[in-house]
């Protein structure tokens, strides 16, 4: 299939970019640029491993073509931690056994970032309910709720140092 | 969740809780996984795979597909014609099918291109012409099989029987007061790991022969060793010319302890092609590999006493192991060797057979070949304590073990968790108060199981140590630990820093641990069988002690004392006791060091001046330490392996080499559910396990293995269920597999029981998979509890419950396993994959269980 130039805006970054129309976003961000870090689990958007923000919005990229996201700002997991540090949920995640394997991590990272930026305070069912669209094999999601709950925590407390 | 507060006890690294130390790696993306990783000069690789289940090769030809744009190999059975497979008992499988295939999916060509597009186009250009032939889906079906056998040389499908008797079975009984006898039914489940598995293979240019040299594969293996042996065999290479790398592994759960097609397939094709190939399997691909736990008829009688004392057992195991030998065996056996090392049973009999059906070949999961036979066990101690009117509790503790013991079929049992467990979970659910007292709808039901730390026998018979460590320790003060066991999640890496930090007394950050990388490493027979703490752990533990005993006898000159008064500690060593030394003692500070230096170590500047000022103090820096050691002996380094002990070993009779381990973890649940009776719809609201691990070396990690077999477990209980029909998977993707989601998950409270074990490193022992076994049983009780019915047939759907709800409100006797056919699921949205939307349904052969009675059926045919 003949190729076609796209800009695609990632992590702040801008790329200009020649694939085939037919090219999913999840292929170019690993393949063309890569960012490794969002993950293929299951080709039929069953999994949510290739979870990336588009425009703000969790979306999964294994089902997104890329040339339908121009002109938007793309977030992956590689765009999350703040200045060459651990955010504060990937520091919460790791403390508190959230990833086992961590090849579903980078999709749940960019689902609660979701979350939490659009509910500061969830409520356990609401975390659930945020998270049921994406798998984790290892974890039992137990103890993602409590990595959750302490990167909450972790960022009142920051922003109470910042006032 | 569980208690949080440190029990550290004494020692400063292990007991903690800990981060895993590859924790970040794994949040920002930047870990890489094979599938990650590309060379240059690379090629996609994808497989042609068989639409038949059971069928003669008579011609491939791939003229057409080579002439495609962009490809540059297409390789076929005759690339390597030689079988292997990870048992040496079991070699009956080609990386690429020679002459017959023997499921849907088996593989047949590999092309290798520059694109996954045109590799895709090839595929389709590849002609096969087959001759079908009858194939068997059903085990008790296939057992009666007379001809076109799945393999020679298995007459009847049956690939292997076991028949073992311990004790007076005949006596047993009669002595008992009550026998119950019933058939159980665990259908099967695979491992879908998030990550699929990955393969890259590249060979390197001997520059002497400027042909292809040495084959190094990038693979998502739990075992580097066994791959690189198997590689050997099939490539026809020496192993020393093979180096096999271990990148991040995104979850094994024994889907990848054992050489999948792929990572041979993807070498085979590389040598053709003589270009790097990766191959990464879709989901789909990943089911058809499956190696999971084998749908299992479990026909099972056990006799009590009236106080509910277990006098003799007799279980009968039916496993369907798909089409090839893959661990068979092995799981038979265990389900088998482990009805022992749990409770006190005096007589046991045990016929295991496992089964060829022309359906993927199972293997190992979680709970390697317990499972099924601990849901049936449990299950049927429940219903016994229903009879005769008992607390599943009380009888619990009167079949309790008397460690240390050895069980009537051999096996050694040393440290024993199971009563503190069962009473933690009793406690934690308030049992005695509420259970039966939940009112019509909720219950609480019991289970327990356990697990070997690791088998004491290796697969592949040697004298070798299991597991062997190196470490190296340098000026700068790092420490370096170089094991093949393979982190896959469980924290391998993890508890192999702690344990060298914590045995020479130094910061975790000083450790580095280099892991699973044939060429670095030395052979470790990898993550399986939950062996890596007892065994790779141990043999870390040994290679630190080794180190320190460098360090002391160097520091202990510098310090005018013996050895025997050093402690390492808070990343220090330091005196005991300050007593001044005799003068034989003193006489060893003037012996001279390798480097011919009598006295002073090489110190940079400031530290050297501080010295000269402060004179012999009592203690040092480990990294002062660790310089004088060097200065002393001329090199630090450190070795130490394991191998289990003899007379853990077992005992000498045919198939006694499973189920003895060096030590057995034990694990207890209580589950409560509520049951609608409308829907048949089972909710779990929450399960206390309770997990004896020996100690835990990181209690992150071990809450984290708890919680995650228990809800692995919750899984197979509840939702998971491969569906076939004629011999095709009809739900090969994580949508219809439905393994549960964050809203189907319920609370798990972990509870952490430490026996210490004599033998373990610090007295650990395993941890990540012993608790599978008993959520099974333990949500089956609960659902009696709840509602009164018996399910006998795992797992729970709400079709299984409604049927037995109904079959009680009419009070008319129904077997749940009556009709039970595995190849009709009609129960889960119907698609079949790939294969279907192809046209290439199910075209069969006339003598096909499935074509009989409904000629010419459902799919198109080619």
């Amino acid at each position: 299939m003949k190729k076609e130039l796209i800009q695609l805006r990632v992590n702040g970054r801008t790329h200009e970019l020649a694939v085939e129309p037919s090219k999913l976003l999840l292929d170019v961000l690993r393949e063309d640029l890569r960012l490794t870090g969002s993950k293929r689990g299951c080709d039929d958007s069953s999994c949510g491993a290739c979870t990336v923000q588009v425009g703000g919005i969790p979306m999964l990229a294994c089902t997104l073509l890329a040339a339908s996201c121009q002109e938007q700002e793309i977030t992956t997991v590689e765009g999350v931690s703040e200045h060459g540090s651990l955010a504060a949920i990937q520091k919460a995640y790791g403390d508190w056994g959230g990833a086992q394997c961590g090849y579903c991590t980078p999709g749940f990272i960019m689902t609660v970032k979701y979350l939490l930026a659009n509910n500061p305070h969830p409520t356990e069912a609401e975390v659930k309910q945020a998270l049921s669209g994406n798998l984790c094999r290892c974890t039992g999601y137990n103890q993602m709720y409590e990595a959750i709950k302490s990167a909450i925590e972790a960022e009142q407390k920051g922003l109470v140092a910042a006032k | 969740m569980a208690n949080r507060e440190q029990t550290t006890n004494g020692f400063s690294v292990i007991g903690r809780r800990t981060a895993m130390v590859d924790a970040a790696e794994k949040t920002t993306g930047a870990g890489k996984y094979t599938d990650d990783l590309s060379v240059l000069g690379m090629l996609i690789g994808k497989i042609l795979h068989s639409p038949y289940p059971h069928a003669r090769i008579k011609r491939i030809d791939t003229t057409k597909a080579l002439a495609v744009e962009g490809v540059v190999a297409v390789v076929t059975g005759q690339d390597a014609p030689v079988t292997y497979g990870i048992l040496p008992i079991g070699h009956d499988e080609h990386a690429l099918a020679v002459d017959k295939v023997r499921y849907v999916g088996d593989n047949v060509a590999c092309v290798a291109a520059e694109t996954e597009a045109s590799a895709e186009q090839a595929l389709e250009l590849i002609e096969v012409e087959y001759e079908l032939l009858p194939s068997w889906f059903d085990p008790e079906q296939s057992m009666k099989a007379e001809v076109e056998f799945i393999h020679e040389g298995r007459p009847h499908n049956i690939e292997k029987e076991y028949h073992h008797v311990f004790g007076d079975l005949e006596k047993g009984f009669a002595e008992s007061d009550h026998i119950h006898e019933a058939r159980y039914i665990a259908n099967e489940v695979t491992h879908a790991a998030m990550e699929p598995h990955s393969t890259l293979a590249s060979f390197e240019l001997d520059p002497h022969t400027g042909k292809l040299g040495r084959l190094t594969v990038w693979s998502s293996t739990q075992v580097p060793y066994y791959l690189q042996h198997k590689l050997s065999l099939v490539l026809e290479m020496p192993m020393a010319q093979i180096r096999v790398i271990k990148p991040l592994v995104g979850g094994g759960f024994g889907g990848k302890s054992e050489v999948i097609p792929l990572e041979i397939i993807a070498a085979i094709a590389a040598r053709a092609a003589k270009r790097p190939v990766k191959i990464t399997y879709t989901r789909e691909e990943v089911f058809w590999a499956h190696r999971g736990r084998p749908r299992t008829i479990v026909d099972l009688k056990t006799g009590v006493k009236k106080d509910g004392r277990m006098v003799a057992v007799r279980a009968r195991v039916v496993q369907d192991g798909g089409a090839y030998c893959s661990y068979g065996p092995v799981t038979i056996l265990y389900s088998g060797a482990l009805l022992g090392a749990i409770y006190d049973i005096p007589n046991v009999a045990y016929d295991g057979y496992r089964v060829l059906t022309n359906k993927p070949a199972c293997g190992a999961m979680r709970g390697h070949g317990t499972v099924n036979v601990r849901f049936a066990f449990e299950s049927q101690l429940d219903e016994i304590c229903a009879t005769l009117k008992l607390d599943p509790y009380d009888v619990r503790q009167e079949n309790f073990l008397k460690p240390p013991c050895i069980t009537v079929n051999n096996l050694r049992v040393l440290s024993y968790g199971l009563p503190e467990c069962v009473q933690k979970v009793a406690a934690g659910s308030r049992w005695k108060e509420r259970r039966g007292k939940l009112g019509r709808g909720r219950g609480l039901g019991m289970g327990c199981s356990h697990y070997v730390s690791g088998a004491a026998n290796s697969i592949i018979r040697s004298d070798m140590p299991h597991s062997t460590v190196n470490i190296k320790v340098d000026r700068d003060g790092g420490v370096v630990v170089y094991t093949g066991a393979s982190e896959i999640g469980q924290g391998s890496d993890t508890m192999t820093a702690q344990v060298a930090a914590e045995v020479l007394g130094c910061v975790l950050s000083r450790v580095r641990v280099v892991a699973a990388d044939t060429d670095l490493t030395p052979i470790d027979i990898g993550s399986y069988s939950s062996r890596v703490t007892m065994m790779a752990g141990n043999a870390t533990l040994r290679a630190a002690e080794e180190i320190r005993k460098q360090i002391a006898s160097a520091a202990a000159r510098k310090m005018n004392c013996a050895p025997e008064d050093l402690v390492f500690g808070n990343d220090r060593v330091s005196k005991t006791s300050t007593r001044s030394i005799a003068a034989g003692e003193g006489a060893r500070a003037t012996e001279p060091s390798v480097s011919g230096h009598v006295e002073g170590q090489i110190l940079r500047g400031s530290l050297q001046q501080k010295r000269k000022e402060e004179g012999p103090k009592d203690w040092m820096t480990f990294e002062e330490a660790v310089v004088a050691a060097i200065d002393f002996h001329g090199a630090l380094t450190g070795t130490g392996s394991y191998a289990p002990s003899l007379d853990a070993r077992g005992g000498k009779f045919k198939g006694a080499g499973v189920g003895p381990s060096p030590a057995y973890s034990y694990s207890a649940q209580v589950a409560e559910v509520s049951v609608d009776e409308d829907t048949g719809e089972v909710t779990v609201h929450k399960i206390w396990a309770a997990h004896d691990c020996g100690r835990a070396l990181n209690p992150v990690s071990v809450e984290g293995q708890i919680i995650g077999s228990v809800w692995m477990g919750l899984g197979q209980a509840l939702q998971e269920e491969m569906v076939w029909k004629d011999g095709m998977l009809m739900n090969p993707g994580l949508l219809e597999y439905r393994s549960p989601s964050a809203v189907e998950s319920p609370e798990v409270e972990p509870f952490i029981v430490e026996s210490i074990d004599p033998e373990g490193p610090f007295g650990a022992k395993e941890c990540s998979e012993g608790s599978l076994a008993a959520t099974i049983p333990a949500i089956a009780n609960a659902i009696y509890d709840a509602v009164g019915i018996r399910l006998r047939e795992a797992p729970f759907t709400p079709e299984r419950v409604l049927a037995a709800l109904r079959a009680q409100k009419n009070a008319k006797k129904l077997n749940l396993t009556e009709g039970v056919d595995p190849t009709s699921p009609g129960r889960f949205r119907e698609h079949g994959g790939a294969l279907w939307f192809k046209g290439k349904g199910p075209q069969r052969h006339p003598l096909d269980p499935a074509v009989r009675g409904q000629q010419g059926s459902a799919g198109g045919n080619d």
